[in-house]
């Protein structure tokens, strides 16, 4: 089955990549605690990587499941943008800022 | 000279992605950040297409471009915000971000290392990717997705739905003081109500 991967490219080479991609996405977080909307990015990143482990288990596999799989994943990611940007945007209407850190008028 | 080629667009890709990565976390601008973004989404789908997947690189690229980073896009530039402010701490929170992504990475790497270095923990294929001289990527997605997945696909799609109600309801916002026009209004008016005539008398004018 691995004749589906091109060159001497191997599944070790996807994965070091999302791997890589994913642990950008959560430095991003940690990096910018204060900015909501690269916080919402950076979760894009992150659903990027596992998306890319999907197909390419999904192709060393030679298993479908993986990439529909992913089409679910992205459905997920359109979704949670749509309202997390929903959100920002109602908070920064009643508050004239988006910093997360304020975000805590409920003492949770 | 056959697999330098693949070799040689994977490494490309890839080392765009990353670095397109890195750029939307580190970006001063947000917009730049967008940007950056899209264009990891790009090289991501050229991945895709490499590994023999078009439906979902194309699919990539219509959800993510062509929805997500313009409504990223819109909000960065409709919301009047003070960025410079917003990135105060950056540098501070930089060890402990540099550390627990470090801690991260070796996990995942050691879990894949072990995984793929053990082929019997990886199953059997389930349904099988046919010949793609013989089927296409799409049609065969469509066979797998609407004859064994159907019941996810409209879970999906309800899904979507309740994010698409809860975006309008969240967002949207009855202003008073707002003049809108009222059609049922402005057609009840005849000539009696609409119109007032005046005498005006010379030099005097009207109060």
């Amino acid at each position: 089955m691995e004749q589906h991967f091109f060159g001497s490219i191997g599944i070790m080479h996807y994965l070091v990549l999302s791997s890589l991609l994913f642990t950008i996405g959560i430095c991003g977080i940690f990096l910018n605690r204060k900015n909501v909307i690269t916080i919402l990015m950076s979760i894009e990143l992150i659903l990027l990587s596992v998306n890319i482990n999907f197909v390419a288990f999904s192709v060393k596999l030679g298993d479908l499941t993986g990439q529909i799989f992913a089409m679910f994943v992205l459905t997920v990611a359109a979704a949670e943008a749509a309202l997390g940007l929903a959100i920002l945007v109602i908070y920064f209407r009643n508050r004239g800022t988006i910093a997360v850190e304020d975000v805590n008028l409920m003492k949770g | 000279m056959t697999d330098l080629l693949p070799t040689l667009i994977f490494y490309l890709f890839s080392a765009i992605t990353l670095f397109s990565a890195v750029m939307v976390i580190s970006s001063k601008n947000p917009v730049h950040s967008v940007f950056f973004l899209i264009l990891a989404f790009f090289n991501s789908a050229g991945l895709f297409v490499l590994l023999g997947a078009e439906f979902i690189a194309m699919i990539l690229v219509i959800v993510y471009v062509g929805a997500v980073a313009v409504l990223f896009l819109f909000v960065v530039m409709m919301l009047d915000i003070d960025f410079t402010e917003l990135r105060a701490g950056f540098l501070r929170y930089l060890p402990m971000g540099i550390t627990v992504a470090a801690i991260v990475l070796f996990e995942l790497l050691f879990v894949f290392y072990i995984s793929l270095a053990h082929p019997a923990a990886l199953a059997s294929a389930r349904q099988v990717i046919p010949d793609a001289a013989q089927i296409s990527n799409t049609q065969a997605i469509g066979n797998v997705l609407y004859t064994w997945y159907l019941y996810p696909f409209q879970l999906s799609g309800i899904i979507l739905l309740i994010a698409m109600i809860g975006a309008i309801t969240l967002t949207l916002r009855a202003r008073p003081n707002v003049r809108k026009q009222n059609i049922a209004h402005q057609l009840a008016r005849t000539k009696s109500t609409g119109v007032e005539i005046v005498k005006v008398q010379t030099g005097k004018g009207i109060s």
